[in-house]
């Protein structure tokens, strides 16, 4: 008894110092300072506060969680430890800052502010004390949380994501609010882009209610009302989508110019996305220089329709053709030298040619042809019949019309010979090809038809920019599109979506993020490979042969279900 | 009989020579057309004298080791795990990057001009350390955990840590570029024969050498660099004879990240400028093409790679490009870099000193 008790302060006290030390380089590398500045509840909650606060209550809710105590007020006390701990490292910054400029020594983001924020505006001492008793407190509820049964920790947690929600994307529902019920109903609910306390706490105790109050009484209410409306059950489940379909065809409408811009660097991205889950989702062969076809798509869609000397002056739909051929085009050129290439080996080189691409667009070299670094102007606009497409609303039902394509031929060919066939080679190419499955033209037609839609998608960011420049093409755009797939789920079509909308949506919303939101890619690449890498939405196949792995126990060795490498 | 023979065989030319194999064959033979048509032309054009060529020859080596310290690093790995660590270029920048600011601080206080020389002892054992940690943190976080899963996961974490670590290390010391003091200038420079050699050059070529020396009798001599030999040949069976494997990896990488620190103080010795968060990334896909090039797994070939990158790299700008007309060649020479990846993958994937390791198992 008493050695598991040892045994468990131990285990807290190292993750309370873990914890710390994270919430220190959180701090030291300027995150917490500029998250501050953005109030999630106006006046009370910074984003940097509840970035700072996140630490202490995942590690009490995670000493909880691993404890192996029965006792509550056992696992409770080392939640408070383990959150008091958590404190530590940030006191000893806090002394050190104030002590010595680390800013001199080259620390550039350990400012008098960010010690300001840690200490809450305080002296050191009363801060320093300030932080450790809110870290504590809030590692004793993280493990609280855990303790608690599920029928109060539910409300509880839906209350205070909701809150959190709304608070972070206060931009986006600000934007719904005015465009629906005019600039009254944002002014009684927000002030400065931020929620008021009292809205807070109210939206707070509406989650946490319906929620409790759902999980109290829902299953008999949806039987209920299954009994007195007679609507076939496959009609309710139509209810979901038709509102989504609903929701996206209304959206330019809702989010207003500048947020419609966003949705449609989104639907972009979810081109390109699409087109490189078919090379990486379905047929397992990694292309880090996917942005290549992009920039070809965009820089044929410039030369052959720009007004400047270098361009030819064709319309946007004469030249839309010749754009994603010679993306299709490339992606077969480049794709032949690759197909003995496996794995690492096809990354890296493919990787390479995407810097080749970008190098030769911004060399003198090629100047004369495609404008070095000065790029190409005067793209005109998109016009059907007269029509001319010129702000981000009407762009946006052409990019989603676009997407419409890309996803219809995605979700063709998956379910087609050419799919079974990629996907056979994903698993296993040797096997594939004993099934008599033509390697080279399978890959091929891969490439070609992933870098066609990404082709698609540079023709219409070029007109989109009216301006192209090198620079919109570097090794970023490829990484971006491949983490998309990769949250989103690999192989998986609505992934694709879920992913654009998380890394580049998201990005744009909180443009506090933008200068950290590599780092947060990175980091979330790698937690997303560790604890869930099937994606969020994750293609059935995948979902299927996990589901399998944990039913069916197969004996070791040969049984593992395949997942594509 | 005779003849069906050889029928059969004509037809089995014919059959097994398709367009992919000839579009291959026109692309190799463009190549050398290429090359030895550009460096025709720019020789006969005599724009450059034999010194100029010598002191490009002398500027790549030196390049060239850094790449070849940093390509050890893949190759090593490469043995153990039969991965390529993608972060390894981030691995070089945090060390050069520390040592940076820790030079920038010490100089701004006068150590730098007063204890040159125990001072650049100081930074090397920074930049060695810190790359020794990072690396080490970088295979407990994101490899250890995914050991033996499929291929592309390790790669896709490592693509993750790549990130991660440069925008770590540009939240920690800002976005701004920064400069080595110059401890360089002061060894001044050498006349051989007519040429003019930058003292740091060989300083740099030496210290590259040192240590590659050292980590030969590190693998070959002693204990752990036999387990750690025992481990690249069969992890499992490493295990069963006893050898820690996952210390033994870890070791590796702490060697790895080692002599990656040592090349980021060499590059600070050698090209002081332009120190920044990103700036292991292009040096890192080239330290790859170097370990390809001379045979990934193999620790001669790194050096070798490294070394060869480096003067064609140096070289190849003025020697081909410049002979086809091309203008502002310089621009170019990441681009012969990538280029020669590519070749090296397609035409001879093993490398120079390499087994036929690549096609059974990349």
């Amino acid at each position: 008894m008493s050695e598991s008790i040892r045994f468990d302060w131990r285990h807290s006290v190292r993750l309370g110092l873990l914890a710390g030390v994270i919430a220190l380089g959180v701090s030291v590398i300027g995150m917490v300072e500029v998250f501050s500045e953005r109030w999630l509840i106006s006046g009370l909650f910074t984003v940097g506060h509840l970035l700072l606060f996140t630490v202490p209550a995942g590690v009490g809710y995670l000493c909880a969680r691993e404890s192996s105590e029965s006792k509550r007020s056992v696992v409770l006390v080392n939640g408070l430890i383990a959150g008091l701990l958590s404190a530590l490292p940030l006191i000893g910054l806090v002394f050190l800052a104030r002590a010595i400029d680390l800013r001199e020594l080259g620390l550039v983001n350990v400012s008098p502010a960010l010690i300001d924020v840690l200490t809450f505006n305080r002296g050191s001492v009363v801060g320093s004390l300030i932080l450790m008793a809110l870290a504590g407190v809030i590692g004793l509820v993280g493990s609280a949380v855990y303790v608690i049964p599920d029928s109060i920790q539910r409300p509880l947690m839906n209350g205070v994501l909701w809150t959190f929600g709304v608070g972070l994307f206060a931009e986006v529902v600000i934007a719904v609010l005015r465009n629906l019920f005019g600039r009254g109903a944002v002014r009684l609910l927000f002030t400065i882009g931020s929620l008021k306390p009292g809205v807070a706490l109210g939206l707070f105790l509406i989650a946490a209610g319906v929620t409790a109050w759902w999980g109290a009484r829902g299953e008999r209410l949806r039987g209920g009302l299954a009994s007195v409306v007679p609507i076939p059950q496959q009609w309710l489940r139509l209810v979901g989508p038709a509102l989504g379909i609903l929701l996206i065809l209304i959206l330019p409408l809702l989010l207003g110019t500048y947020l419609t811009e966003v949705a449609d660097m989104v639907g972009l991205y979810v081109l390109m996305g699409l087109g490189l889950n078919i090379v990486v989702g379905f047929a397992g062969l990694l292309n880090l220089g996917y942005v290549a076809f992009y920039a070809i798509g965009a820089y044929t869609m410039a030369v052959l329709t720009s007004q400047t000397e270098l361009g030819l002056g064709l319309s946007f739909w004469t030249a839309l053709p010749f754009a994603v051929l010679a993306a299709v085009l490339a992606g077969v050129i480049l794709g032949i030298p690759v197909l003995q290439m496996r794995g690492d080996y096809l990354a890296i080189v493919t990787l390479g040619f995407g810097e080749i691409i970008r190098i030769l667009a911004l060399s003198d070299f090629l100047k004369p042809v495609i404008g070095g670094a000065q790029g190409i102007l005067k793209i005109p606009n998109i016009s059907i019949a007269g029509l001319e497409f010129v702000k981000p609303e009407h762009l946006y039902y052409f990019i989603l019309a676009g997407c419409l394509l890309a996803f219809f031929i995605s979700w063709r060919l998956r379910d087609a010979r050419l799919g079974r066939q990629w996907m056979a080679v994903r698993e296993d190419e040797d096997v594939a090809e004993a099934m008599g499955i033509h390697l080279v033209k399978t890959k091929l037609l891969g490439f070609a038809i992933g870098a066609g839609f990404a082709g698609l998608a540079g023709a219409i960011f070029a007109p989109k920019l009216s301006a192209i420049f090198p620079h919109s093409f570097n090794l970023l755009v490829s990484i971006n599109v491949l983490c998309l797939i990769i949250v989103g789920g690999m192989g998986s079509l609505p992934g694709v979506a879920v992913g654009a909308l998380i890394l580049v949506g998201l990005p744009e919303l909180l443009r506090e993020f933008t200068e950290y939101r590599l780092l947060i890619y990175g980091a979330l690449l790698i937690v997303m490979m560790i604890v869930r890498p099937e994606g969020f939405w994750p293609s059935e196949v995948k979902k299927r042969e996990l589901r399998r792995g944990e039913e069916e126990l197969l004996p070791a060795g040969g049984g593992n279900p395949v997942e594509p490498a | 009989m005779r003849g069906e023979v050889r029928k059969g065989m004509r037809q089995q030319f014919l059959e097994r020579f398709s367009w992919i194999d000839l579009f291959l064959w026109v692309l190799r033979i463009g190549v050398i057309v290429i090359i030895v048509w550009g460096s025709i032309r720019s020789l006969a054009a005599g724009k450059y004298s034999a010194t100029a060529w010598l002191s490009l020859v002398i500027a790549g080596l030196a390049q060239g080791s850094i790449y070849a310290l940093i390509a050890l690093g893949y190759t090593l790995i490469y043995g153990v795990l039969l991965m390529i660590n993608f972060a390894h270029g981030e691995v070089y920048m945090a060390g050069a990057f520390t040592s940076t600011i820790v030079a920038e601080a010490l100089a701004r206080y006068g150590y730098a001009e007063r204890y040159p020389i125990p001072m650049i002892g100081l930074l090397l054992v920074v930049s060695m350390v810190v790359s020794a940690v990072v690396a080490v943190l970088l295979e407990r976080i994101a490899y250890r955990p995914l050991r033996g899963a499929p291929r592309l996961v390790p790669l896709i974490t490592a693509i993750g840590a790549s990130f991660a670590l440069q925008y770590i290390f540009r939240g920690l010391f800002g976005s701004a570029f920064h400069t080595y003091p110059e401890f360089g200038r002061m060894w001044g420079q050498l006349k051989v024969g007519g040429t003019t050699i930058q003292v740091v050059q060989v300083v740099v070529l030496v210290a590259a050498v040192v240590m590659m020396a050292g980590l030969y009798f590190f693998v070959e001599r002693t204990k752990t660099g036999k387990s750690l030999r025992a481990v690249s040949e069969d992890k499992e069976i490493a295990a069963l004879m006893g050898i820690d494997v996952d210390r033994v990896i870890a070791i590796t990488f702490a060697i790895g990240g080692l002599l990656a620190g040592a090349a980021g103080v060499c590059r600070g010795l050698y090209q002081p400028q332009g120190i920044w968060f990103y700036m292991g990334f292009f040096p890192g896909l080239k330290a790859f093409t170097a370990a390809v090039l001379g045979g990934i797994g193999s620790i001669q070939g790194a050096m070798l790679g490294g070394l060869f990158l480096g003067i064609f790299e140096s070289v190849g700008p003025n020697l081909f490009l410049e002979g086809l007309g091309i203008p502002a060649a310089y621009q170019l020479k990441d681009v012969i870099a990538f280029t020669m990846l590519v070749l090296v993958l397609m035409f001879r994937p093993q490398g120079i000193m390499g087994e036929r390791l690549a096609e059974k198992k990349a």
